[in-house]
């Protein structure tokens, strides 16, 4: 019983001692931020169901655990709850399954994806033992399935503009790895051989961390990136500024090109 | 329901007896003891290498927990004598081996073996009224087929590159490819031979179960008359027959690819760690599916048997009938049926197609309904009882609290959206943690406790007993609660140094806290093997049936001697008659024949 009410306790200084959703303790995405809510759903819908059972729990070790010796009920069981034991769980259960579709299919369903952030990918991220290389389309263009010769590379540092949907594609150069965003609540694991577009929205200026979180050899635990949110226009201007210090050496690009 | 008349139990009585007599001849040490066929023998020696192998399995769990609360600080103890090169600390690639052959310990030696191979082989034949397993050779091969294994994987930490480190789930190309890690090369093959070594031994008990419960029970044991550990053995026999051919045949594939040169799981063009591109055009999410497919039901592979034997505790130190007999039986089958269209749920993630996703999710949440049926009916058992707090029945309720935590937290993860932010989380580590220690090994602790006076013919300590259940309940929930919190921190698994991540750096208070809890739990278990080794020798005496406990194996003498019984036992009734008004005690063995039953019971509920 003690155990039970210190689990229950536990819950509740969680988030005043940090043990909680990343700071800043929300979601930093719309659909993060309902992937919140359901979790809180489901929390408040287990908490209920643990409380009860507890407490039924040790109510009944109290009552018939008295060590007074009498004689037990001499039952095989009920149909009725039976009937309602499973009844009751059942809805609430199914009632949870079908709550979740919705968000999940926003989530990973194609056809549901922005159609111009999926039009225009603002990188290709690839993962490699032990790092994130990042592969922007040059300021105007376009990712390609292909590399360019125009193409801005950076490693660790993905930059993406915030208050709108935007699309990676994921890709891995050797071994399964997971691009996971905490505080936007995304994870997608990179695996070998596909191309995976994944959708986040940022609604947040700043700098969030970006984590390998399925196991990738000895150096998993240092394959640390982070993602830089910004307005719009910087983000522009974050492009404008690779491509200079990636291509200018004084030539204008245009007539290196030729 | 059938009653067997009193001629011809008498006449099973004389057969019996002819045959006992006729079973007695001298049998040398080496063959009682070592190669044994005695499927008691044979169960007290799956108990022992379980118990060692949980020792092994815990000391690498805490060198994963030193490495979590102090990273890169000099071990204590072993520190200087193993990693010397690295001034006492344990290096990276080391802790990826660590969890790696931490879970392939514990539930390839430990959790597995310990229910099927423990108490499947001792509680089978007893429970049930036969003399013996079908196949008693099998059955010994099936104990000698698991020392290969232990070879493969306690050797593989002295290869070159040391023991495999692609954590238990062994995900190609990570396991696949010989450059991908320094234990990509023999230290991963020989993983992969442990793991066929034990699903072998697996496979030769399951054949054998299944055997044996449908062709060797006492006359008058009717399915429905079976106690719910062999229900849950029997369960368990039919996944593994179904589910472990996956694992093997995947295993061979993935052998292949590392030996021969094939190529299952390896798409073209990897660069991997600067080794020449890889050819081929396998498929990495091929070994996930097969892989799971097998995995996940051994999960239940890893509970039913112990929710088995902890609804026979449950209702003997009740003092009452089990609630609800049928559902339980039916719950338990819906479980094994379900547990075989769940496995993508470890897949939420992996890129497969969305719309797996939401047919696994619903199939995933559903399995949760039989196991609160379960957990209703357990609680039914205990109402309106007259409750015992002996130590199996502390382990037992250990069990049903646990499970319930364990039970609940499963339908985080089984929701796909918010799966996403908890997957390869501590959150996980917390959920099977919760389902597979929580309620497994506190159901072992208390079938340990329940059934070693039929064991040896002694009763264990009840003090120490008490004190280790409380000392491990205490201490594991210490341990384990707070990695929930963890995991909606976004704290990843198998990280040996997560906080340099800026987000995670204020957790390794939290961590410290952990793995104090966790080295105390690890000490208490010492509390468990003293009591058991002192016990066997210096325990009190017990006669036949310490418990009043109802089933065919209390009426064997205790320990049981070759062959079991010494008459044929006949079966009159189900095994959880306990406070029954027939009698004025309040036990009614399996085999009590009482005249005129049919026309004085009352008739009990259908189910």
């Amino acid at each position: 019983m003690v155990a039970s009410i210190a689990a229950v306790a536990a819950f509740v200084v969680a988030p005043s001692m940090g043990w909680w959703f990343p700071t800043p303790g929300y979601s930093l995405s719309p659909l993060g931020a309902q992937i919140d809510d359901l979790f809180y759903l489901i929390l408040a819908i287990t908490g209920v169901t643990f409380i009860g059972v507890h407490v039924a729990l040790v109510y009944i070790l109290w009552k018939f655990g008295s060590g007074k010796g009498e004689r037990g009920v001499f039952t095989h069981g009920s149909h009725t709850l039976e009937v309602v034991w499973s009844i009751v769980p059942a809805g609430i259960l199914l009632f949870i399954a079908l709550y979740q579709m919705d968000v999940w299919a926003r989530y990973r369903v194609k056809s549901n994806f922005d159609a111009e952030a999926l039009a225009h990918p603002i990188a290709e991220v690839t993962a490699r033992q032990f790092e994130w290389r990042i592969r922007y389309p040059a300021p105007g263009k376009t990712l390609q399935d292909t590399p360019q010769f125009d193409d801005l590379y950076t490693v660790n540092d993905l930059h993406a503009p915030t208050g709108r949907p935007v699309v990676i594609r994921l890709k891995s150069e050797d071994v399964l790895h997971s691009f996971y965003l905490p505080q936007l609540r995304v994870k997608q694991d990179a695996v070998p051989g596909l191309a995976i577009p994944v959708w986040f929205q940022c609604d947040k200026v700043g700098e969030w961390d970006l984590v390998c979180a399925e196991l990738c050899g000895w150096g998993h635990y240092k394959m640390r990136g982070q993602l830089t949110a910004q307005r719009d226009a910087e983000f522009q201007k974050y492009l404008q500024d690779l491509q200079k210090s990636q291509f200018d050496d004084g030539v204008p690009l245009a007539k290196a090109a030729e | 329901m059938s009653t067997i008349n009193p001629a011809q139990h008498l006449g099973a009585h004389e057969h019996g007896d002819a045959h006992a007599h006729g079973g007695h001849h001298e049998i040398g040490f080496v063959k009682k003891y070592i190669f044994s066929t005695d499927h008691k023998i044979i169960g007290i020696q799956f108990l022992f290498t379980t118990l060692l192998m949980l020792f092994l399995g815990g000391a690498l769990a805490l060198g994963v927990r030193w490495q979590l609360a102090f990273p890169w600080r000099e071990m204590p103890i072993v520190g200087k004598l193993i990693f010397a090169d690295q001034g006492g600390a344990i290096p990276p690639e080391f802790y990826t081996m660590l969890f790696t052959m931490h879970a392939t310990v514990m539930i390839f030696l430990v959790i597995i073996p310990v229910l099927a191979g423990a108490f499947g082989n001792f509680l089978i034949p007893l429970q049930i009224g036969a003399d013996d397993m079908a196949f008693p050779v099998l059955n010994m091969l099936s104990y000698w087929f698991m020392w290969p294994a232990v070879f493969f994987f306690v050797g593989s930490f002295f290869v070159e590159g040391g023991a495999a480190a692609a954590g238990w789930t062994s995900y190609p190309t990570l396991s696949a490819n010989m450059s991908a890690a320094p234990a990509s090369g023999l230290g991963q093959t020989m993983w992969l031979m442990g793991v066929t070594f034990v699903g072998f031994s697996s496979m030769l008990g399951s054949v054998n179960y299944m055997t044996t419960i449908i062709n060797m029970r006492a006359p008058g044991m009717t399915l429905f008359r079976m106690p719910m550990t062999i229900w849950g053995m029997f369960i368990t026999a039919i996944l593994q027959a179904f589910a472990l051919p996956v694992l093997t045949a995947a295993g061979f594939m993935l052998l292949f690819e590392r030996t021969l040169g094939m190529s299952f799981f390896t798409p073209g063009g990897l660069v991997i760690n600067n080794a020449p591109a890889t050819t081929g055009g396998g498929q990495v999410l091929l070994w996930q599916h097969l892989f799971w497919f097998y995995s996940h039901p051994a999960v239940y592979i890893m509970i039913l048997p112990a929710m088995g034997m902890v609804s026979d505790m449950i209702s003997c130190f009740s003092r009452k009938p089990l609630f609800g007999y049928r559902p339980m039986v039916y719950s338990i089958s819906a479980i094994a049926g379900l547990g075989f269209i769940v496995w993508g749920h470890h897949m939420f993630t992996s890129g497969m197609n969305p719309a797996l996703g939401m047919t696994f999710m619903v199939s995933t949440i559903m399995i949760a309904l039989p196991s609160a049926v379960k957990t209703f009916n357990w609680l039914g058992t205990l109402w309106g009882g007259n409750i015992q707090f002996t130590v199996p029945m502390l382990n037992s309720i250990g069990f049903v609290s646990m499970f319930v935590v364990g039970g609940l937290s499963g339908i985080f993860m089984a929701a796909v959206p918010v799966d996403i932010h908890i997957h390869d989380t501590y959150y996980i580590v917390a959920h099977f943690h919760y389902v597979l220690f929580g309620a497994t090994l506190f159901g072992v602790f208390g079938a340990i406790h329940f059934w070693f006076p039929k064991m040896f013919g002694r009763m264990m300590s009840e003090k120490v007993g008490k004190v280790h259940f409380f000392l491990s309940f205490i201490a594991f929930n210490c341990t384990f609660f707070p990695m929930h919190m963890l995991g909606v921190a976004g704290f990843p698994r198998r990280l040996a140094d997560p906080y340099h991540y800026p987000y995670l750096s204020h957790l390794m208070p939290l961590n410290q806290f952990i793995t104090y809890s966790a080295i105390l739990m690890g000490f208490a278990q010492f509390l468990l093997v003293g009591n058991f080794i002192y016990s066997i020798f210096k325990g009190k005496k017990v006669g036949r049936n310490p418990w009043n406990a109802n089933s065919l194996e209390w009426t064997a003498p205790s320990p049981p001697g070759h062959g079991n019984f010494e008459s044929v036992p006949v079966v009159y009734r189900g095994p959880y008659e306990f406070a029954s008004p027939l009698v004025s005690e309040d036990f009614l063995l399996q085999t009590t024949y009482l005249p005129h039953e049919d026309r004085r019971a009352p008739q009990p509920a259908a189910h």
